[in-house]
């Protein structure tokens, strides 16, 4: 059963975790096989959530995204999902980034920096139609509308 | 065969890089064509020595710069067999077909109208026809596509009626290379009554194109799409429809007098160029058109069908490697999926090795709809691709397939 709560990127691979490993693959193919592998730790999100109001537009592939937010904990629960696997992959690393963090953290978060120094900010650059950019604004927007 | 693709390769001097640390192949031509020294060198040549605005002849630059823009023009009108005051500037094939449906589109139909238009038609051949339809009452109608995604000529001839007052359509197809038969049906559309319109965005860097012998009423091109700039293209239109037709736009260069109370317009084809034109886009196209017919026409043509025979002997070969569009006639173009795979991580997968190719539904939203497919790898072979860089694409591929 998908269960929001039960992504524990951003708790069990963080941002940092992920920086480290990256470190350590030098040649495209492992990086982008590492990418991928992340993608695939990620739960398919279930068709009926795959709406139009969780869809993240996007040029080539399909993202959707799920968020939950728990108020006691100040906490933001998300998931996402995407048709391609690459496009998955990268958005499993904003999840580790980002996921399970405050909404004020995730306001915070540079993620151009992030990506800048894992050498993938090519993918969050406005030119590429893969709605990951628009994915990461979609979740800052969120967490503004809840620090507000 | 005597044509010699490295020296040919040797003009384009884009081609020789390296990208992310392999040997750049690109095939990524459908989108945009490179340009050789000779294009590049003339536009240099045109900023460094010649520039100056058009049409106002008081001084020496001016007369250089509007001798050269008009001698592009009468270049262009060679190009297609037409006469001088047919050949307007546009941005490129969008504009071109946006003039249409404004100019003729919108004044012409009428409720209980058509426009017939075909399945594989890319965005610029339709949305402005849907939005024309929309804003008249006028209805549009679809050709659908055969198994082979060639077009279906039996429901052309049921479409076709006395109520199509505008028959649109691409001499080639930019998501899946499919070669329309234009001449018998732009004929059988004229027999109806109908207008027609040709895109030829996909055509003119392939074969030659003739409007005579097309006896269509009005063709588009793109400049970029043929060795030349990106900003200008063409729409040659027959004189009679030109000359009826309202201006697209009003400003300077397209008036004959203007008075606070009313304007007159200048001849053809100044009617429909208001503003400054694209003067250097204009001679750098004419500059590659003097230089693709330099060429040995039949022979890059040649080339072209050899690179694509033998990129579909390959794609047929390949395990788990679907063609998207399988017609007989096809310009050097191939469409496919791998089975499992996103087109789009295909695209990034290939970048990484140093191939161009185009993902995703280039453009043609109702075509990938009626296929059921999200969108396609696309590889577009030009004159300067080489049979070892198909051979480099499916090296490629099996390595993406190893991702998957």
């Amino acid at each position: 059963m998908f269960d929001i709560h039960n992504i524990t990127l951003g708790e069990k691979i963080t941002a940092e975790d992920i920086s480290e490993d990256l470190e350590f693959l030098d040649d495209w193919e492992e990086r982008y096989r590492y990418i991928i592998d992340l993608g695939k730790q990620l739960p398919e999100l279930p068709d009926e959530l795959k709406t139009e109001d969780r869809f993240v537009r996007g040029c080539q592939s399909q993202v959707w995204l799920e968020t939950d937010y728990d108020s006691d904990a100040d906490t933001l629960y998300m998931a996402v999902d995407s048709d391609a696997l690459i496009v998955k992959g990268l958005a499993a690393i904003v999840l580790a980034a980002l996921n399970r963090q405050s909404p004020q953290a995730i306001h915070d978060y540079d993620m151009d920096a992030f990506f800048d120094r894992i050498d993938l900010l090519n993918h969050l650059s406005p030119t590429r139609g893969n709605g990951l950019r628009a994915m990461v604004g979609k979740i800052k927007q969120q967490a503004q509308s809840l620090t507000a | 065969m005597t044509f010699d693709v490295a020296a040919l390769r040797a003009q384009f001097p884009i081609l020789n890089q390296q990208v992310n640390g392999k040997p750049l192949v690109y095939l990524d031509n459908g989108a945009t064509t490179q340009k050789p020294e000779a294009v590049l060198n003339v536009l240099e040549h045109y900023y460094r020595t010649v520039n100056s605005n058009v049409h106002r002849g008081a001084h020496h630059l001016s007369d250089l710069a509007t001798g050269q823009f008009e001698g592009a023009r009468e270049t262009v009108a060679r190009f297609l067999n037409a006469s001088r005051e047919e050949i307007l500037w546009t941005k490129g094939t969008t504009e071109s077909i946006n003039i249409i449906a404004q100019c003729i589109g919108r004044e012409r139909l009428q409720p209980g109208d058509e426009v017939l238009i075909s399945t594989s038609e890319h965005h610029a051949n339709i949305v402005p026809w849907q939005q024309a339809c929309l804003a008249t009452g006028a209805t549009l109608k679809v050709i659908p596509l055969r198994e082979d995604c060639s077009l279906d000529q039996d429901a052309f001839d049921q479409l076709l009626t006395e109520r199509t007052k505008i028959f649109a359509i691409g001499h080639a197809s930019n998501a899946l290379g499919t070669l329309n038969p234009v001449q018998e049906m732009v004929a059988k559309a004229r027999e109806a009554g109908a207008i027609t319109v040709v895109d030829g965005a996909q055509a003119v860097a392939h074969f030659p194109v003739d409007v005579q012998a097309l006896d269509v009423d009005f063709y588009a091109f793109s400049a970029h799409k043929l060795f030349g700039p990106t900003g200008i293209g063409v729409l040659y239109g027959r004189r009679e429809l030109l000359e009826a037709m309202p201006p697209y736009q009003t400003g300077g260069e397209m008036i004959e007098t203007v008075s606070f109370e009313k304007s007159t317009w200048n001849q053809l084809p100044y009617k429909f160029e208001a503003g400054t034109p694209n003067i250097a886009g204009a001679i750098g196209l004419a500059a590659a058109i003097d230089w693709f017919n330099q060429q040995d026409r039949e022979a890059l043509q040649a080339h072209e069908d050899s690179l694509l025979v033998h990129a579909t002997k390959q794609a047929e070969a390949f395990d788990g490697l679907k063609i998207i569009g399988t017609a007989a006639n096809k310009v050097s173009v191939l469409s496919f999926l791998l089975e499992g795979a996103h087109p789009a991580d295909v695209g990034m997968l290939l970048d990484k090795q140093g191939v161009a190719v185009r993902t995703g539904h280039h453009c043609t939203m109702p075509l990938m709809d009626t296929l059921g497919i999200p969108g396609t790898v696309r590889a577009s072979f030009s004159i300067y691709n080489t049979l070892d860089e198909v051979d480099r694409l499916f090296e490629a591929l099996e390595k993406v397939k190893t991702f998957l």
